[in-house]
């Protein structure tokens, strides 16, 4: 293997140094992902990196629109036999891609198979801990994690004469909320991913189910449990906040995103990956803080969960295709790459030593507030509640307690009431999924 | 009939139309056949194994209660899309057809909105009616009005309708055009010096003429609004807020294409296929009868 001069020389060849021995052939694998605009570029960017740096294999990334677009892609190129080698699959999609386990190669067994170097403990348990097995075998790579954040618009709250700390609990937010909307404000609140930041972490948050089973970890026989008290009692909170006008709903997925860059919205609660785009666009001053939480409640703040995506590699390729694909994931697992990544998108990194690294360089220092995700995430050790969730038709899940959220934002339901029925009608979707599970 | 045509070889008739039949069977009988095949089952996303269930999939789609609600949004979506694209395109066809200046320069631009893919005019009412930014809700606030059909299920509903009946309005209008054009000028004429209004003109003699080409407008108009319309609620409101723009074809792409529920996305394109089948026998049984060709 013959290396090009580079400054990540030193890390790339621990990570290729393994698989040398092999007498593998010169590969080329299709990598399909959903990475968009400036993610697409950095995505790029790796692959190039990592096809210029060894002369063995070629990965060639496509991208394939949105997560759900690739996810189909994936599945139906599958049935035709033209599967690419690696498929990027957003967390939604765990459940679906872990049960079909003829379709897919987990990638402690690729690790294996392949004989490359592979240590399973140099990843965030935080973030790879949602692609691993109970018994700990790591089924996909984490690629791009994130985390819910609150971006506070520091001008627009001075504006209105208001001079608080940092919020920490969401009594701490109604007082800001009130206080904004008392000053005229139109848009106190906005969120982006609802059922992600306002359900599903602030389940995992507050250490409470989301859904039996330890959240679908344990079995595909698991089943909804998000009508909690404590879930009632925010999801109320925050019908009480529409009725009034100081939340204000902006869609299903990141809408509110330019509502809060535009400086129309002054409080947003949206992924830690939203980082860029509101450095990018926002002009006016704006800090992040934790994502809050209810300090009555037990348990709290326990840690939070990821979103984004990992990627997969799939069943039926060749010996050089899988040697490839397992040098390209431990590149990526590179501590250079991932601190880069990390630093440029505001995703988590998903190795303790890029964190470390990111660290060193000043990163945190410079742009203050990057560093809250990490120590959200790894505040406390995960419990049953808050490892993550793996529940199947997961995406049509979501979309029932979108609309369900919707009726409760709207006025139409009580959230006791939504979200009662958000879980019986998830639950019909779990038994379904439960029937076609684990081919 | 004494001028009827008849193929004295018996093959010949049955070449002439082999084209047409293979096309029928390709792009329809076929892809039905699997429908109904899969729908009677219950596959894993991957394909890698196949349960038979029976009806199974048809039980469970009657058993929801927001399957059932999305039969009346359907009808009302609709209706709603085909009267006010026939509509609002028989009232620009009328006048266009009375422009002696220029007509042609009208005619090309009413025209144009054919040529936009649903999803793009989706994404462009969105645009204008987008609650932050769109210039309309910026309008409407000035009088008062505070426009969210991000949560309000009746405002989703008329933006949906306007966006998707928007680009049927130009097929429309080029067959009503063309209708009217070919009604006989000297009828028309007759009627004015018979002293006849020119309300009662077109409702009496315009309108019964024009009867042909209504009809054949609303069968299209009905199918554009059950199958074609699923580019514009996606981009537009995916079906929110709630259900209330849950249009039965938007669901068989969500449940099919989005959650990889394969058996019951093929029972609903099943059920859609009965519907329409059964609605244009309809229009053709009761509703021709009083077509004048």
């Amino acid at each position: 293997m013959r290396f090009r001069t580079s400054l990540t020389v030193a890390a790339i060849a621990t990570a290729l140094s393994a698989p040398v021995t092999t007498t593998a052939q010169a590969a080329e694998i299709e990598f399909w992902h959903a990475m968009g605009n400036r993610l697409n570029e950095l995505l790029d960017e790796q692959v190039e990196q990592f096809n210029n740096f060894q002369d063995e294999h070629t990965v060639v990334a496509t991208n394939k629109g949105n997560y759900s677009e690739t996810l189909n892609a994936g599945i139906a190129a599958f049935r035709a036999g033209e599967q690419p080698t690696i498929l990027q699959v957003f967390e939604v999609g765990t459940a679906t891609m872990m049960n079909a386990t003829g379709a897919i190669k987990p990638v402690y067994e690729l690790m294996e198979e392949t004989g490359a170097d592979f240590d399973p403990s140099i990843y965030l348990e935080a973030v790879a801990g949602y692609y691993t097995t109970t018994d700990g075998e790591m089924l996909s790579l984490p690629y791009n994690s994130s985390t819910p954040v609150l971006y506070i618009n520091n001008d627009a709250l001075a504006e209105a004469g208001i001079d608080a700390d940092t919020p920490t609990t969401w009594s701490d937010v109604d007082a800001i909320l009130t206080a904004l909307q008392e000053s005229g404000h139109e848009c106190p609140l906005t969120t982006a991913w609802q059922s992600w930041v306002h359900l599903e972490n602030f389940s995992a948050y507050h250490n409470v189910p989301f859904a039996t089973e330890a959240n679908g970890f344990g079995s595909v026989s698991t089943e909804l449990v998000f009508n909690g008290e404590a879930q009632i009692r925010h999801i109320d909170t925050m019908g009480q906040w529409a009725a009034d006008g100081k939340f204000i709903y902006s869609g299903r997925r990141n809408e509110g995103g330019s509502r809060f860059h535009s400086g129309e919205c002054a409080l947003f609660t949206e992924s830690s990956a939203g980082y860029a785009g509101a450095k990018a666009n926002a002009e006016f001053d704006f800090s992040i803080a934790p994502l809050p939480y209810y300090d009555d409640i037990e348990g709290a703040p326990q840690n939070t969960i990821i979103g984004g995506a990992s990627l997969w590699v799939m069943q039926g390729k060749s010996d050089e295709e899988y040697a490839a694909a397992a040098a390209f994931l431990n590149f990526l697992s590179t501590e250079n790459i991932q601190a880069a990544w990390h630093q440029n998108t505001g995703y988590l990194p998903i190795t303790m030593a890029a964190a470390d690294l990111t660290r060193r360089e000043g990163f945190y220092d410079a742009n203050p507030g990057t560093d809250i995700a990490i120590s959200q995430m790894t505040g406390s050790a995960p419990t049953e509640n808050s490892k993550g969730l793996r529940l199947g038709n997961f995406d049509q899940i979501r979309g029932i307690i979108d609309e369900e959220l919707e009726a409760v934002w709207a006025g139409d339901k009580t959230a006791e009431e939504a979200l009662g029925s958000a879980t019986e009608r998830g639950n019909e979707l779990l038994r379904r999924f439960e029937r076609t599970a684990g081919n | 009939m004494s001028g009827r045509v008849v193929f004295r070889s018996v093959w010949l008739p049955w070449l002439l139309v082999a084209p047409q039949l293979a096309i029928t069977a390709v792009f329809f009988l076929w892809p039905a056949g699997e429908a109904i095949l899969q729908s009677t089952q219950l596959p894993d996303p991957f394909g890698l194994s196949t349960q038979y269930v029976g009806w199974e999939n048809f039980d469970y789609l009657f058993g929801d209660r927001y399957y059932r609600a999305s039969f009346l949004t359907t009808a009302i979506f609709s209706l709603s899309v085909t009267a006010l694209s026939m509509g609002v395109s028989l009232l620009l066809a009328v006048l266009a057809d009375g422009v002696i200046r220029g007509s042609g320069v009208y005619r090309t631009l009413l025209i144009w909105p054919y040529a936009v893919a649903p999803a793009i005019s989706g994404v462009m009412w969105l645009f204008i009616f987008q609650p932050s930014i769109g210039l309309f809700p910026y309008w409407l606030k000035a009088i008062g009005y505070n426009w969210n059909h991000v949560l309000n299920s009746g405002e989703a509903m008329s933006l949906v309708v306007i966006a998707s009946a928007w680009k049927q309005v130009s097929y429309n209008f080029l067959f009503f055009l063309a209708g009217l054009q070919a009604i006989p000028r000297s009828l028309i004429e007759a009627a004015a010096i018979d002293g006849a209004s020119p309300w009662h003109r077109f409702r009496t003699i315009i309108l019964p003429l024009l009867s042909p080409t209504t009809f054949f407008l609303l069968v299209i108009n009905v199918v554009y609004a059950f199958f074609e319309t699923f580019g514009v609620i996606h981009t537009i409101t995916a079906g929110g807020p709630g259900q209330s723009t849950m249009i039965m074809v938007y669901k068989v792409y969500a449940d099919g294409f989005i959650g990889q529920d394969l058996g019951s996305s093929a029972a609903q394109s099943v059920i859609l296929m009965l519907i329409v089948g059964v609605l244009t026998i309809v229009q053709f049984r009761f509703i021709e009868r009083r077509v004048h060709y």
